[in-house]
């Protein structure tokens, strides 16, 4: 018998119309635990590197995390995975909400589509009976609205509903895939389900999810809710308000957004309002949310209240969580009352939050500029509200501009031309990024930004203060009941980091402390994505209950698999190896971890070639980023190795390590950084 | 009737505080779960939250008493706006929804506010409830002397006669009894 997991895939093929319940080898939950680190096995396994996006030989993986449906709080989240027509390079994108523990209910792990549907289907699941349903009703249905149809036809109100709308249908690149409470929405998973004519995935289940040792492993569930008890009592002091308890970003709840509004760019990640935040706008706003919001909600078995119920009157209801509800407002210029009305028609669209906005203010930006003219938006409002509600429309049905703009920014300042590159500052790898441009060059978030395989750098950072503070009385208290840390070590490195002087920014963390720390933040965000445990409540906050010394247990009881902290932290680090070889077979180097040219206005080329280095030689890889050999065997990856090499990659690939430094094709950028 | 001290276990639920993270039902069915803990099907669960969220309808009920025949009643509640069935707030296992039933036998199930030995302070969906949408409330309260309600086995068993006939059943009990 197996624990935590079911055993099972489903194995769609839409080409063929086929349906297979395959059961899988439990060795690779023992090398991968699950979720990403099972499903990206199965990427690599299959997904030939030449694969692009949209062929029938891609493959969409929706993935329960190894706890999903088990007593552990929190543990529900859906890891999708593909390979993005935005990127070229794996995607993974996860969503919390109530499909994946549905999903393990009706008696699978995962379901695996590959191929397209010549029509419009979506898929249904009642635990064993699994059908390909028409959909052709629900071409051009919004997400939330579709969902809401299924259940009617299907007299299913408990079923969970995982749609896309028009963006996906259409294959905008940065089309998401959508839940009602939550969203999968990063790297073009969307267009990859509407490229194969998969409208929605429907989960109904009434199975048991067994544990291997039930007492043990709910006296470990009764410990997290008692410290997530613990933690509502005590906020985190000295750091911004929505950084001071458990879960996301608590947005929804609190109104004093004067961290985003003042220190994130506004615009196409253009101008900071370092003095926009004042009582007038937060009375305005928060009479605004207040109004608006029916209710604070929470995802399957977890306490928090992250997300919540929106109604805008005149509107359709529809929920919200975290910083999209700033994401329109800032691009735009507009105000919080604007953010919350879009966010409605964006979310029935089913498109991202974070790079919809600013595929839209860079659209304006070219207007403005005169590379794009009236000429190019027939028909678009004088006001910029009604602008973004234009645009929007286009991109979501590629007509006109539209169409070039629903290839994300980095695509379609390419297909534009006449200087339209150089407003492409903000992207990583291809890919929209948060608004964020500061000064001094953090050595961490350098990294972070850098390597990251999520490209996201929201999915990467938590564990360690994002800011040093000011004084010793402050850090002492902070270090003296962090039990998450992996080690000590980390303690020091928080102790002795200085706001000024030889030990701040950029050189302190030092090197050796800044690869240990991103090393640690990572780790958990894989452990996370693995398990399907929210990183609201492990990887990204801090002082979370879910850590490196709790996990083992859980995943020990739960599973009947033994792990300890020491084996938990090599499959989590064989997972992140084995993305990056993802990756690097698909032609990822050196040249591409980078952080945009004006991320920070002070930059250390030499320093961050170092860090760069000494972050490769941590992770087993070489100076081009490429795992090697050795490090690929101890990691149990031969397959791996013997792939890498037969193509060439490994053993040759040293020669061009050292050639690019960051920033080497963005001189014209710089010019504007500073507009 | 001769009076007699009962202790009245009851819980209130403040419908306007659930978050809908159904944690009262993972944790009823884990409690009720054979080994107890082994587990997790919120279908199986004694508690649970009609849950519409476009709708704003956040409501928990516990499952009370097996029924054999379905009711008349199709009535409708509005309340602060929000349209309700009368269904929605019953606790019956009754034949006319899949609710409070365990999904493969179609057996009833109810709600014995995880009675046990030694016993809990409360039961545990309120101890898992950290949203106290679910407050646990022991009162004693002088009451009629009641005739023994039928064990849970009868309840079972009048269950299974109503959907399969009193002579399938024996018939099944016959064969099973077989050496």
């Amino acid at each position: 018998m197996r624990y935590a997991e079911t055993g099972f895939e489903l194995e769609v093929d839409l080409s063929r119309g086929s349906i297979d319940r395959v059961e899988t080898d439990p060795e690779l939950t023992k090398l991968h635990l699950g979720g990403l680190g099972t499903s990206a096995r199965i990427l690599w396994d299959r997904v030939p590197a030449e694969t692009e996006a949209f062929s029938e030989d891609n493959l969409l993986i929706f993935a329960s995390g190894l706890l999903c449906g088990t007593a552990a709080p929190g543990c529900n989240r859906t890891v999708v995975s593909t390979f993005s027509p935005q990127t070229q390079l794996l995607a993974y994108s996860m969503m919390g909400g109530f499909w994946a523990p549905e999903l393990k209910h009706a008696g699978y792990d995962k379901v695996i589509i590959r191929g397209k549907s010549p029509e419009l289907v979506y898929l249904w699941i009642h635990n064993d009976k699994v059908e390909i349903r028409d959909a052709a009703h629900l071409r051009g249905k919004g997400a939330i609205e579709t969902a809401e149809c299924i259940r009617q036809e299907l007299k299913e109100p408990n079923a969970q509903v995982a749609a896309i709308g028009l963006a996906g249908e259409n294959r905008v690149f940065y089309a998401s895939i959508e839940q009602g409470r939550s969203s999968a929405s990063r790297g073009g998973i969307g267009a990859v389900m509407g490229d194969k004519g998969l409208k929605a995935i429907v989960v109904r289940g009434t199975r048991d999810v067994n544990v291997a040792r039930p007492e043990e492993f709910m006296s470990l569930c009764d410990d997290v809710l008692k410290y997530i008890k613990y933690r509502a009592d005590h906020p985190i002091p000295g750091v911004p308000a929505i950084l001071q308890g458990l879960g996301s970003p608590q947005e929804m709840a609190i109104v004093d957004e004067q961290w985003h509004t003042t220190s994130f760019m506004w615009g196409n990640a253009r101008t900071r309002r370092k003095d926009f935040w004042t009582h007038e706008i937060e009375e305005k706003w928060r009479k605004t949310q207040e109004d608006v919001r029916t209710r604070l909600i929470g995802c399957y078995n977890c306490p928090m209240k992250c997300g919540a119920t929106i109604s805008v009157p005149g509107q359709p209801t529809y929920m919200m969580k975290c910083y999209s509800k700033l994401t329109y407002t800032m691009a735009a210029y507009s105000d919080l009352e604007f953010g919350f009305k879009i966010a409605q028609r964006a979310t029935e669209y089913g498109v991202d939050g974070f790079s919809t906005p600013q595929v839209m203010a860079f659209a304006l930006e070219l207007l403005e500029a005169g590379i794009l003219t009236d000429a190019d938006f027939p028909g678009m409002p004088a006001d910029v509200e009604g602008r973004f509600f234009w645009l929007l429309d286009r991109i979501v049905r590629r007509e006109g501009i539209g169409d070039v703009l629903a290839d994300g920014v980095y695509w379609a300042a390419r297909r534009i031309g006449k200087g339209a590159e150089r407003f492409d500052h903000n992207t990583i790898k291809k890919h929209e990024q948060l608004p964020l441009k500061l000064g001094m060059l953090n050595p961490v978030y350098y990294l972070m930004y850098a390597t990251g395989e999520k490209i996201n750098i929201t999915q990467i950072e938590g564990q360690f203060p994002q800011a040093p503070f000011p004084t010793m009385e402050e850090r002492a208290a902070f270090v003296e009941d962090w039990i998450q840390v992996p080690d000590d070590k980390f303690k020091r490195y928080l102790l002795e980091w200085e706001p000024r002087g030889e030990k701040s920014n950029p050189h302190y963390p030092s090197v050796q402390a800044s690869c240990d720390v991103v090393d640690w933040q990572e780790k958990m965000h894989y452990i996370d994505d693995a398990l399907g445990t929210c990183a609201g409540l492990s990887s990204f906050p801090l002082k979370p209950p879910y850590h490196i010394h709790n996990f083992p247990k859980f995943i020990s009881a739960g599973t009947g698999i033994d792990f300890d902290s020491s084996s938990l932290w090599k499959a989590a680090t064989r997972n992140r190896t084995l993305l990056r070889a993802i990756n690097v077979r698909r032609g990822m180097r050196r040249a591409d971890d980078k952080p945009p040219e004006d991320h920070w206005k002070k930059r250390f080329p030499e320093l961050e070639k170092t860090l760069l280095d000494e972050y490769y030689k941590l992770k087993g890889w070489d100076a081009n980023g490429i795992p090697t050999k050795e490090s690929l065997l101890d990691l149990d990856l031969a397959c791996v190795a013997e792939d890498l090499e037969q193509r060439g990659i490994l053993g040759k690939a040293n020669a061009s390590a050292q050639k690019s430094s960051p920033g080497e094709e963005a001189e014209g950028k710089k010019a504007l950084s500073h507009a | 009737m001769p009076k007699v001290m009962k202790k009245i276990k009851s819980i209130t639920i403040n419908a306007d505080l659930c978050n809908g993270c159904r944690a009262c039902e993972v944790i009823c069915s884990l409690f009720h779960a054979t080994p107890r803990y082994s587990s997790n099907n919120p279908a199986r669960s004694r508690i649970r939250i009609v849950r519409e969220p476009l709708r704003d309808i956040y409501l928990p009920v516990y499952a009370g008493e097996y029924t054999p025949a379905e009711c008349t009643g199709r009535d409708t509640y509005i309340i602060d706006g929000k349209k309700y069935d009368e269904c929605e707030f019953c606790r019956a296992s009754c034949p006319s929804r899949d609710l409070f039933k365990e999904p493969d036998s179609g057996l009833p199930l109810k709600c014995d506010m995880c009675e046990d030995e030694p016993p809990l302070a409360k039961p545990k969906c309120v101890e898992w409830c950290l949203n106290d949408a679910l407050i646990f409330e022991e009162r004693e309260e002088e009451v009629e002397e009641a005739e023994a309600s039928a064990p849970d086995i009868e309840i079972g068993v009048e269950a299974l006669i109503d959907k399969h006939g009193l002579q399938q059943v024996l018939d099944a009990v016959a064969r099973m009894a077989k050496p």
